[in-house]
C-alpha cells in the first residue's frame, strides 16, 4: 500500500467547518513535497453529501466514516469510529485543523494507537526526506521544528490560518467516495451533550467591522477602557478586545477576539496593551493593516504588526485621538 | 470530592527567554511561575471542595524548583502534594507526561482530575486528555462549569467564536478547565503558615520508570521566528508619534 497522507475534515450539523479547506491545503503540499498519496475524510452520522462536497478538490479519495453513534460528537465515539478506520487504513500521516473539537479527542485516538500528535503547527518542512513539523512555542516567542520518533501514522494539527483555504487545489474531476460504516459497541460513549448554544445575544458583529481598537492587560483597569473607546469612536471603529479583558467582565464576551471569540480582518486592526498571545494572534492576524502599542519591545504582537509603536499606551493615545480629530475635521 | 489539579511550572509571562547554546531549550535563568491555565483549575477545585466537601490534592513534574507551584498550591488551600522530581521531566513529551502522573498516582482514589486546558511554554493542550485514555475514565475540555449531579457531573464546554455545550458525565472524569472560569484567589499568611505542614510526596524518576518509554516526538530545534511582516516602528515623543500616525492613516492605509 502507499504511503497516505489522511486529511480528517471538520462537520457540525452537516456543515464542513471551513477550515478544513486550510487541512486540504496542507495535505497537497506534504502530498506534492513527500509522493504520498492524499485522502480525506468525513465522520459523522451521515456524512456522504459532505463528503462529496470534499471531493471536488484534487484528492485520491474521500471516505465517509459513519455510524450513527457520530451524531452528535463525543470523544468516545470519534475516538472509536478513526481507531477502527485508521487501524484498517493504515495513513502514514493524519492532519487535522487544530480546532477546539480536534483537541478534544485526537490526543486520545492517538493514545488509544500508542502514537503522538504534534499539534498546533504553522508549516512542515522536508529536509533530506524527514518531515518536520513547525509550531510556535512560549506563546510565540520561539519557533520549534519538530520531528516524529515513532512508527506511522503520525498525528499533526494545523493552526487556524497556517494554509489558506482558497489555495486548496480543485481536482480535474470528482474523486470517488467510500461509505465506510464504524461499529461503536453499547456503554462505549460515556458523555451526554447537550445542544450547542451561543451565550451572548450577537449585539456586536466584528467580523464587519473595518476598523477595530482592541484593548489587552495593558489597559490595566476597567476605566481606561474609555480611552480606547473614545480612539475607536474618533476613527469610526468598534471596540474589541482579548480573552483577559473579557473574563474579568470589563466589556462583553461578544467583544471578544481569539480563539474563544470571534476571528476578524478588518482593514485596520489597532492593538494597544495586547501582548500577542498565540490565542489571541489566530483571530486577528489576517487584518490588512495592523498597529500594536506595547510598552514591552519583545512582545509577541510585534511579529505581526506593520506599524510598532514601543511605548505607554497612556502617553500616546490621548493626542493621537486629538490627532484623529483633527485630520477628520479636515484640519 | 477527592479532587487532582495537575500543575506545571513554566517561565513567568513577561521573562525575557534566550535559547540555550544548542538550540534545543531555553536558558533556565528566568523567573518561573504556576501555568495561569493551571492556577484557574487549582482555584476551581478549591471551590468544588467547598461545596461538596472532600480533598483536593495537587501534582506536578519537574526539577526541584517545581516545588515552588506545589507550596503555592498548598498556600491557597489545596491539601496535599505530589512531586515527581527530576530534571529529566523537562523534556518528557505529553503522553511520557501523562504516563508518569498515572504511574504516580496507581493508588489513589480520586472523583476528578483536572489539567489547565494548556500549558503557556508548549501549548500542546495533550497532558489531560491522554491521562484520561490512559486511566480509560471519560474526559472534556475547555471546561468553563462544573456542576455535581446525581448521575456524576454537567459541566459547560467552551467551543469557538463564543458558542457552549453543556454535557452530562459519569465520574470519574478528566477534565481540562479554561482560563477565566472563576477568579483567582491569594494565598493569604495563615495560608502560607498552614502550608509548611501540608505533606509533599516526592516520587523519583526509578519509582516511574517502567510505566514511561522513550519520547515520541523530538524537538529538533528551537529557534526566533522568521519574520514574514516587515514592521516600521514609529518612533519619537507622544505628540510626534501621534501625527506620524495619523499621517500613515490618512495616506498610506486610507481609512481617514
Amino acid at each position: 500500500m502507499p504511503d497516505t497522507v489522511l486529511v480528517v475534515v471538520e462537520q457540525r450539523e452537516g456543515k464542513l467547518n471551513r477550515v478544513s479547506w486550510e487541512t486540504i491545503a496542507a495535505g497537497q503540499a506534504i502530498s506534492a513535497a513527500t509522493g504520498w498519496m492524499l485522502e480525506a475524510a468525513v465522520v459523522g452520522g451521515s456524512v456522504s453529501a459532505l463528503a462529496g462536497e470534499v471531493a471536488v478538490k484534487k484528492i485520491a479519495k474521500v471516505y465517509a466514516v459513519e455510524s450513527a453513534k457520530l451524531e452528535p460528537y463525543t470523544p468516545d465515539a470519534f475516538g472509536a469510529a478513526l481507531k477502527q478506520f485508521i487501524t484498517t487504513r493504515q495513513p502514514k500521516l493524519v492532519l487535522m485543523p487544530h480546532t477546539y473539537q480536534v483537541r478534544d479527542f485526537v490526543p486520545k485516538l492517538a493514545t488509544a494507537l500508542g502514537r503522538t500528535v504534534i499539534s498546533d503547527c504553522i508549516g512542515f518542512k522536508d529536509e533530506n526526506g524527514k518531515l518536520l513539523f513547525t509550531r510556535p512555542m512560549f506563546q510565540g516567542k520561539f519557533a520549534a521544528d519538530v520531528s516524529f520518533n515513532s512508527e506511522a501514522p503520525w498525528f499533526a494539527t494545523f493552526q487556524n490560518g497556517a494554509f489558506r483555504g482558497d489555495k486548496a487545489e480543485a481536482g480535474a474531476s470528482a474523486a470517488p467516495v467510500e461509505s465506510v460504516k464504524v461499529d461503536i459497541a453499547e456503554g462505549v460513549v460515556r458523555n451526554q451533550p447537550q445542544e450547542v448554544f451561543k451565550e451572548a445575544k450577537q449585539a456586536v458583529d466584528l467580523t464587519q467591522a473595518e476598523i477595530i481598537v482592541s484593548v489587552g492587560r495593558g489597559i490595566k483597569e476597567q476605566k481606561n477602557i474609555e480611552l480606547a473607546k473614545q480612539l475607536a469612536e474618533a476613527l469610526g471603529g468598534d471596540l474589541a478586545a482579548s480573552r483577559p479583558i473579557c473574563d474579568s467582565g470589563w466589556l462583553p464576551m461578544d467583544r471578544q477576539i481569539g480563539s474563544s471569540g470571534q476571528t476578524v480582518a478588518p482593514k485596520l486592526y489597532l492593538a494597544l496593551g495586547i501582548s500577542g498571545a498565540i490565542q489571541h494572534i489566530v483571530g486577528m492576524k489576517g487584518s490588512r493593516a495592523i498597529i500594536a502599542v506595547n510598552k514591552d519591545s519583545e512582545a509577541p504582537i510585534f511579529e505581526i504588526a506593520d506599524y510598532a509603536i514601543v511605548g505607554n499606551l497612556f502617553d500616546i493615545v490621548p493626542p493621537l485621538i486629538e490627532e484623529v480629530k483633527k485630520a477628520k475635521a479636515g484640519g | 470530592m477527592k479532587i487532582l489539579v495537575c500543575m506545571k511550572q513554566v517561565p513567568q509571562k513577561d521573562a525575557p527567554l534566550k535559547l540555550n547554546e544548542a538550540a534545543s531549550w531555553i536558558r533556565e535563568d528566568v523567573s518561573y511561575e504556576a501555568n495561569e491555565p493551571d492556577a484557574f483549575a487549582l482555584e476551581e477545585a478549591l471551590r468544588q471542595r467547598e461545596k461538596h466537601k472532600g480533598e483536593v490534592v495537587v501534582i506536578t513534574s519537574g526539577p526541584a524548583r517545581a516545588q515552588q507551584v506545589l507550596r503555592e498550591a498548598l498556600a491557597k488551600g489545596a491539601d496535599r502534594a505530589i512531586h515527581l522530581e527530576d530534571n529529566a521531566f523537562v523534556g518528557f513529551d505529553a503522553f511520557n507526561t501523562a504516563k508518569a502522573i498515572a504511574a504516580a498516582i496507581k493508588d489513589e482514589k480520586f472523583d476528578l482530575i483536572f489539567t489547565g486546558l494548556q500549558s503557556d511554554d508548549y501549548g500542546y493542550a495533550q497532558t489531560g486528555v491522554i491521562l484520561a485514555e490512559l486511566l480509560g475514565w471519560p474526559h472534556a475540555t475547555i471546561i468553563m462549569q462544573i456542576e455535581k449531579t446525581d448521575s456524576g457531573i454537567r459541566v459547560k464546554r467552551e467551543l469557538e467564536a463564543g458558542y457552549f455545550q453543556f454535557v452530562d458525565m459519569p465520574l470519574p472524569a478528566v477534565l481540562t478547565i479554561q482560563s477565566g472560569i472563576n477568579k483567582l484567589r491569594y494565598a493569604t499568611l495563615i495560608g502560607i503558615k498552614q502550608a509548611k505542614n501540608k505533606p509533599i510526596r516526592k516520587v523519583a524518576l526509578s519509582e516511574v520508570q517502567s510505566a514511561i518509554g522513550g519520547n515520541l516526538q523530538k524537538i529538533e530545534r528551537l529557534y526566533v521566528p522568521q519574520k514574514t511582516k516587515k514592521t516600521e516602528h514609529i518612533e519619537g515623543s507622544p505628540s510626534e508619534i501621534a501625527k506620524k500616525l495619523v499621517d500613515k492613516l490618512r495616506n498610506e492605509l486610507r481609512v481617514i
